[in-house]
């Protein structure tokens, strides 16, 4: 019964829906109804996230819960929805992301309230869409169709150089995605569909794969991001409201990582094989450069905006590493580990830095000026002792603390480089030590010590609405952190699949199972 | 020559539109100034039959069909570009009404004047040979150059005015010496004559009318470097006239250029080809760029719809080799026209009250003034920029889809590069309507007459809802270019 029912469109377009209901209250006079309709839709779409994970068959790498309907006649375009265990596990943190910002939205955000809702809402939709579609030109519509809300977000709710940061973030998130809408016609007119499935396996020489992975590469590295085209995102980032640096971080950047595996590994295997070296080499450089850089930032926000591009970096060195696992030691099960540590980091990422964001947020809604800045706090354990306990474990769960949602990803992913090099795994390792830098400094200054100012002396701590985020937050933290195998059998199957198709035949000739 | 009842029933909407102008101009001699709003609805009158007639066509007249010895044509084109350019009409002169009506322009002369410009450009969109085509073309921008002069009081629609005519004649001057050669060279001036006639040799003579009449055509279009007029005409005429020019006369000027180049040339594809990819690269590139330095919307949007006819040249040329290039232009430029209405209607209904408030400051904090306006300009301009899920994105995938299968990827890039470049001001309009809240003096309530609102409601949803469900738009074009 539930094959046919169309649960992925609902959860697309409920929050569409709730966007416009939203819209429909009216100005700041309703603004109670606003935030109740869209923290009821925001629940109703993670209640219905619940069947989703139930009835998904972990033993299928096919797509499941699939509908597919002709779209646009003249390009063969469908309107292709279907899920394997990927976009599953984002599909869910998608929902649970969203039910937090909106959440965190009903008691920080005081003007233009449905808008607000409406943006986020919409924004969410677009996002589960994204993870969802079968079809490149749906995806490509939800991909850039996002844009619109998210520029709106930084634009509106913003702070002070907030019209800098959202032209930059856009202009930036453009730049990729145009390159890849060429390659993706590209690939239209060699496999006559723009089903991604048709895409897989293509004859393309070496030269031919090698643009269009390029292609595609720009356009992923902006949003994941990798270095040296990171630079939107720590202004992004902090000129962001606490709900759209939380939407960021949480579900943005995965997008890049989740196209490297539904589309680069898959449709140009030959090329990532040959471009992995470069990929390892800029994933490093984003884990151990930007890791110092974010040791130096006066800005929180900043800092945590560092803090994720070396946490993505780790996403994006354990795809790439599957290429040279394989070639050197040929074993499989330890370029699987290594795909599934990504996955995992990108799960775990979202839950420690959206807390980390949402926690900056509200401290510096309760500041006078809203400033940021490290050296204006001190001593905040002293007045907010919940808080400082809550943000102490998000803050392990970001250093990588054993235990915690952060260690296990990055576990498996040294541990599967371990085998093949030293020195990736070492240098990748540094990040320990320079996360435990930047976050527990941060901490101390923040936290710790006597109260600095008077604005801080006067902080109330959290109210039951920040609290309820941060309980769910931290149930997150703990599942990831110790039971993630629940995650790793939903991937399992789907994983394996994916890299099959992801080396080349050259390469699985030499592969030990 | 005997006329036949079946080809009097072929031209029956120029019949009839001619007709009800005589009858309006008519009736208005008799009509008081205070009830001069009878005219209006008597010109949207016509307009609407005129529409219902091409429509009942359609059904009719399922190939095309040629008449009155080869000078006139129904065909698909002409249908669909036909119902294009009354709908635009009909949308320009309701957005028109308010506009005018507070500023001192003769209001009947306008809308009788602006029905004749639907005329020349219904001519246009069915003409089928040299003689047709320069009647349609000359009746439409003799009556251009008058409305844009109406606004008596204001010395920069005078000298808007003034420019267009000077440099409207010469491009039409142009246009008649590369027919004029043509005709010297062939001995006709039927598209389908010509087409034969060229077939063989590479004729010197035909290559030098085909560099005038491409001047004169791209100087209709406005694309650079024939595109000097543009910025000055749509900055300088009152915005409903603005409107008014850039919405059905693309179309018409559309039509024209396809009848000339893909009809009669064929045998020069190659020639006109290679022509139109550098006046296509131009426009985008000069359209985009000057743009970003325009601090008036009339004058930004003026660029933009140079860097829009480049886009739409770019199916043109690429139509020779991929056919589909050929409705992706038509879907692509009507869409444009879409936006661009709505974009200009936007302006005269922010300026009704005898200001023009056209400069982007002016635009601060509409979010906070009018919601549904600002959204409906968002829709607009991100359809403008290319971002899905507006049309906008539809009608590029269209073009780059065709330039693609054609193996010009480059132009494919360029042509997107080209577009990043352009979303800088369109977010830049974005980023004054919702980022910034309104100064104080300027924080009054936009009052939006009901049928105004309609109308740009719908304008506007359409960028949206064309964008969702674009399918039975794209085929349209495709069945009526074929």
């Amino acid at each position: 019964m539930l094959e046919q029912f169309p649960i992925l469109s609902l959860l697309i377009w409920l929050p569409v829906f709730g966007a416009v209901l939203c819209l429909c209250t009216g100005g700041d006079k309703h603004a109670h109804v606003a935030r109740t309709i869209a923290v009821v839709i925001a629940i109703t779409n993670m209640l219905l996230c619940i069947p989703l994970w139930m009835y998904f068959d972990p033993n299928l790498y096919d797509m499941q819960f699939v509908e597919d309907h002709l779209w646009i006649r003249a390009f063969q375009t469908h309107y292709a929805l279907g899920i394997d265990g990927i976009s599953l596990v984002m599909v869910v943190l998608t929902n649970f992301t969203g039910l937090l910002v909106v959440i965190a939205g009903c008691h920080s955000i005081k003007l233009r309230v449905a808008q607000y809702m409406a943006t986020f809402l919409t924004l969410q939709g677009m996002i589960v869409g994204v993870f969802c579609a079968m079809d490149a030109v749906l995806f490509y519509v939800f991909w850039e169709g996002m844009l619109i809300p998210m520029y709106l977000s930084i634009g509106i709710w913003g702070s002070a150089n907030r019209s800098y940061a959202s032209i930059k973030f856009f202009l930036f998130t453009f730049f990729g995605s145009i390159l890849m809408l060429v390659a993706l016609i590209y690939l239209y007119n060699q496999a006559n569909s723009f089903m991604i499935q048709s895409f897989y396996h293509l004859p393309l020489n070496l030269t031919m794969q090698i643009w269009i992975f390029l292609a595609f590469l720009i356009a992923f590295a902006v949003k994941v991001p990798m270095w040296p085209i990171h630079t939107w995102l720590p202004d992004a980032h902090t000129e962001a409201p606490a709900g759209g640096s939380v939407v960021l971080a949480a579900l943005m950047l995965k997008l890049g990582v989740y196209g490297f595996l539904r589309f680069s590994m898959p449709i140009t295997p030959l090329a990532s094989e040959k471009l992995a070296g470069l990929m390892i080499v800029l994933s490093l450089i984003a884990i151990v450069y930007i890791g110092l850089v974010a040791i130096v930032q006066t800005d929180m926000k900043k800092l945590i905006a560092y803090s994720s591009i070396a946490h993505m970096g780790f996403a994006t060195l354990g795809c790439f590493m599957v290429y040279e696992i394989i070639y050197r030691v040929h074993n499989l099960q330890d370029a699987y580990m290594s795909l599934e540590g990504a996955v995992i980091q990108m799960v775990s990422h979202a839950f420690g830095s959206g807390a980390m964001f949402l926690g900056v947020g509200l401290l510096t809604e309760r500041f006078y000026n809203h400033s940021r800045l490290i050296k204006d706090y001190g001593g905040v354990a002293n007045t907010m002792p919940v808080f400082a306990a809550f943000f102490m474990l998000f803050a392990m769960s970001n250093v990588g603390l054993p235990g915690t949602a952060g260690f296990v990803g990055e576990f498996m992913i040294i541990m599967s480089a371990c085998q093949t090099h030293f020195w990736v795994a070492g240098f990748a390792a540094l990040t320990l030590i320079l996360s435990a830098a930047y976050t527990l400094w941060m901490y101390k200054r923040v936290f710790f010590g006597p109260v600095t100012n008077d604005y801080v002396a006067g902080f109330k701590d959290i109210t039951w609405t920040e609290k309820t985020n941060y309980i769910l937050l931290t149930i997150g933290v703990f599942f990831v952190g110790l039971y993630p195998q629940a995650i790793i059998n939903v991937l399992r199957v789907t994983l394996g699949h994916l890299l099959l198709q992801s080396i080349t035949s050259d390469l699985a000739m030499n592969v030990v199972i | 020559m005997n006329l036949l009842l079946s080809e009097l029933s072929a031209a029956l909407p120029e019949i009839f539109i001619l007709c009800a102008a005589c009858f309006i101009l008519f009736i208005d001699i008799f009509i008081s100034d205070s009830r001069r709003i009878v005219t209006y609805f008597l010109v949207q009158l016509t307009l609407v039959i005129a529409f219902i007639i091409v429509l009942l066509q359609f059904k009719v007249h399922p190939d095309p069909i040629i008449i009155f010895s080869g000078h006139y044509i129904l065909d698909g084109l002409a249908i669909i570009s036909k119902l294009f350019i009354y709908l635009f009409s009909f949308f320009a002169f309701v957005y028109a009404r308010e506009y005018i009506q507070s500023r001192k322009i003769a209001r009947s002369e306008y809308y009788l004047l602006s029905l004749l410009a639907v005329f020349g450009m219904s001519i246009m969109a069915s003409a089928y040979s040299f003689l047709t085509i320069y009647l349609g073309l000359e009746l439409l921008s003799l009556a251009l150059y008058s409305i844009v002069a109406m606004h008596k009081e204001s010395h920069l629609a005078i000298e808007a005015a003034m420019k267009y005519f000077v440099l409207g004649g010469l491009a039409s001057g142009m246009l008649l010496y590369g027919m004029s050669l043509l005709y010297g060279a062939s001995g006709g001036i039927r598209i389908d004559l010509l087409a034969q006639a060229l077939q063989e040799q590479q004729n010197m003579v035909a290559l030098m009318a085909l560099v005038f009449m491409l001047g004169g055509l791209m100087f209709k279009f406005g694309a650079v470097p024939f595109h000097m007029w543009v910025p000055d005409v749509y900055q300088g005429a009152p915005t409903s006239v603005t409107l008014f020019i850039a919405s059905a006369p693309k179309i018409a000027a559309f039509v024209i250029t396809m009848r000339i180049l893909v009809q009669a040339l064929p045998s020069l594809h190659i020639n006109w080809e290679h022509i139109l990819i550098v006046i296509s690269i131009l426009s985008m590139c000069f359209g985009n760029v000057l743009a970003i330095a325009q601090s008036n919307l009339k004058r930004m949007l003026a660029y933009s719809s140079i860097a829009h006819i480049g886009y739409t040249l770019l199916g043109i040329l690429v139509g020779p080799i991929v056919p589909q290039g050929y409705s992706a232009a038509l879907f692509y430029i009507s869409t444009y026209v879409l936006v661009a209405a709505g974009a200009f209607a936007i302006i005269t209904i922010m300026s009704k009250d005898g200001i023009e408030l056209d400069q982007l400051s002016d635009y601060r904090g509409l979010n906070a003034r009018h919601p549904w306006l600002a959204f409906m300009m968002l829709l607009i301009l991100f359809s403008m920029a290319g971002v899905p899920p507006t049309v906008g994105f539809f009608a590029k995938l269209g073009l780059l889809q065709a330039l693609v299968q054609a193996n010009m990827v480059w132009l494919a890039v360029l042509a997107l590069i080209f577009a990043l470049i352009g979303a800088y001001y369109y977010l830049r309009v974005v980023m004054f309507m919702y980022f910034e809240e309104p100064i104080e003096a300027s924080n009054t309530p936009i009052h939006v007459s009901s049928d105004v609102l309609m109308a740009i409601s719908i304008n506007g949803s359409a960028a949206l809802f064309l964008g969702v469900f674009p399918s039975f738009f794209i085929d349209l074009c495709r069945i009526s270019v074929g």
